[in-house]
């Protein structure tokens, strides 16, 4: 039998929690939300507790959070327009650099597996990729005008510069840099969900993304390059994306983040239930047309809205979650 | 008034563990043990919020407008975590009104507000009675975009002076 237990309940926040994340070491993770604060947790002993508190970096509600691939550096997208960058090069976390550029509310914020880009996206219904061009500077390499509305979520394929973004206009675009103008251009365009696309994740491969929207479904999507086993004719691009599985019937509410374990392959859920759902891919699984199976189900997972879920990149089956009332969550997932 | 009190007092007396165990099994028992008599009784109690707001460019309620009325009002099945849901309709006085989407946020930010326990909203223009209706229907049922809403300082204000309470 799965079950996930409940490590620990935090007060983490006045008002809504939209986002935590994990470093990349797994003993420390970020929290943000509605109160312009993002908090540092770490562990001591069995217990999370607060570290540090940054203030003042933010006008505004802090959207997202995420950590950098070498850990050093804490990004934070707000509702002010602003980016902002974090360090603790001084000895303690300072914002060290601005990303300044959104028309209004910047809703999300990704690190590359290199840790030399940043994505960006927001409310004007752009996608701005960043690169690291020294010490505390950063410098806009592109501004996609991909979709036609708000841009809700960015994601990088975890080995490559491959970008993806999701969007209120339904669809999920993916965009790549050109190997001989440099120029960033959308070079996929994946429709099939029926309303606004909150989030998505990509697999440990990079090969498959899951997407999760309003539409109360879950879609997963996979890469098919120009010489694939399957026939699946790419005409003359790189590859293309199809929707090889669609998750419904589960979710009673909009979806609003989804998280996939580079270790295990599972895939968790926060929807606007209150419920997280744990998703496993059957193990007679056809490659081509995968089964997932619903294998948990958290009922009162939160006593509001689920806002977000990230498996702890540790791969020690830990789950951090926050909802709508300030609160943070820590899960054990165990599946026998 | 005094129903809406005695609510209260029901919800901070704490509920008996057995009526909540029983109350999860049986979907229909959900709202006696928030402290209404039944679907009408949480209907009503939302309407009575609803009424007195005021339209942002008139001097008349949501009420006198008929923007807002009973029926519009639909108490649909809980979520399995037994949160009550809410599907609340309103009628744009014209088809074209510019400010459907603000009076969708008004009746949210209400609803949010007055109410001591949870709930699921969603919020629909009465079908056929805006020329934009599925675009007005997408934000104001957006968290994100609600959220940000009300962080503008020009549209918080907006809602502040049109869900105030008398006097």
């Amino acid at each position: 039998m799965a079950k996930l237990e409940l490590l620990q309940s935090i007060s983490g926040h006045k008002g809504i929690v939209w986002n935590v994340s994990w470093h990349p070491l797994g003993k420390i993770f970020a929290s943000c939300g509605e109160d312009k604060i993002i908090k540092l947790w770490g562990k001591e002993g069995e217990a999370w507790s607060m570290k540090t508190v940054l203030v003042d970096g933010h006008q505004r509600t802090i959207r997202e959070v995420a950590w950098s691939p070498c850990g050093n550096f804490l990004a934070s997208a707000s509702f002010d327009g602003t980016t902002a960058v974090w360090d603790k090069k001084s000895g303690q976390f300072e914002c060290n650099a601005t990303l300044e550029g959104h028309e209004n509310e910047v809703k999300s914020v990704a690190w590359s597996p290199s840790g030399q880009l940043l994505a960006t996206c927001g409310r004007d219904k752009s996608v701005w990729v960043w690169e690291v061009a020294g010490e505390d500077e950063y410098v806009c390499e592109a501004v996609l005008n991909a979709h036609n509305q708000d841009v809700k979520k960015v994601a990088w394929h975890p080995s490559s510069d491959l970008l993806a973004s999701a969007s209120y206009d339904n669809t999920v675009k993916i965009y790549k840099e050109d190997q001989m103008d440099s120029d960033w251009t959308c070079i996929a365009t994946l429709q099939s969900h029926e309303s606004t696309v909150w989030s998505l994740a990509f697999d440990k491969s990079g090969k498959r993304l899951a997407t999760c929207s309003d539409d109360r479904t879950v879609k997963i999507w996979q890469e098919y390059g120009p010489d694939n086993q399957e026939g699946v004719n790419v005409e003359d691009r790189e590859s293309i994306w199809k929707c090889v599985c669609t998750l419904s019937g589960y979710h009673t509410r909009c979806i609003y983040d989804i998280t996939w374990c580079t270790t295990t392959g599972l895939i968790a859920t926060a929807c606007g239930d209150d419920i997280i759902r744990v998703f496993k891919e059957a193990d007679d699984s056809d490659p081509s047309a995968p089964t997932f199976d619903l294998i948990y189900t958290k009922l009162d997972a939160h006593s509001q809205d689920v806002n977000c879920v990230k498996w702890n990149p540790l791969g020690n089956q830990e789950l951090a979650s926050c909802s709508d009332n300030g609160e943070i969550k820590i899960w054990k997932f165990t599946e026998q | 008034m005094i129903s809406f009190f005695s609510k209260l007092s029901l919800k901070n007396t704490g509920k008996p563990p057995e009526l909540a165990q029983s109350a999860y099994m049986d979907k229909s028992a959900t709202l006696q043990e928030l402290g209404y008599k039944d679907d009408n009784d949480l209907r009503e109690t939302i309407y009575d919020f609803l009424r007195t707001i005021r339209d942002p460019e008139k001097p008349n309620t949501l009420e006198d407008l008929k923007v807002v009325y009973e029926e519009g009002i639909f108490v649909k099945e809980p979520t399995a975590d037994k949160v009550p849901v809410l599907r609340v309709e309103y009628n744009p006085t014209v088809p074209h009104c510019s400010l459907a989407t603000l009076i969708g946020l008004c009746i949210r930010i209400k609803i949010q507000r007055s109410l001591h326990h949870p709930v699921k909203l969603d919020i629909y223009i009465k079908k056929g009675a805006h020329t934009t209706e599925d675009e007005i229907n997408k934000q104001i049922n957006d968290k994100e975009r609600i959220a940000a809403a009300m962080e503008n300082p020009n549209l918080k204000n907006l809602v502040e002076t049109c869900i105030a309470d008398e006097g």
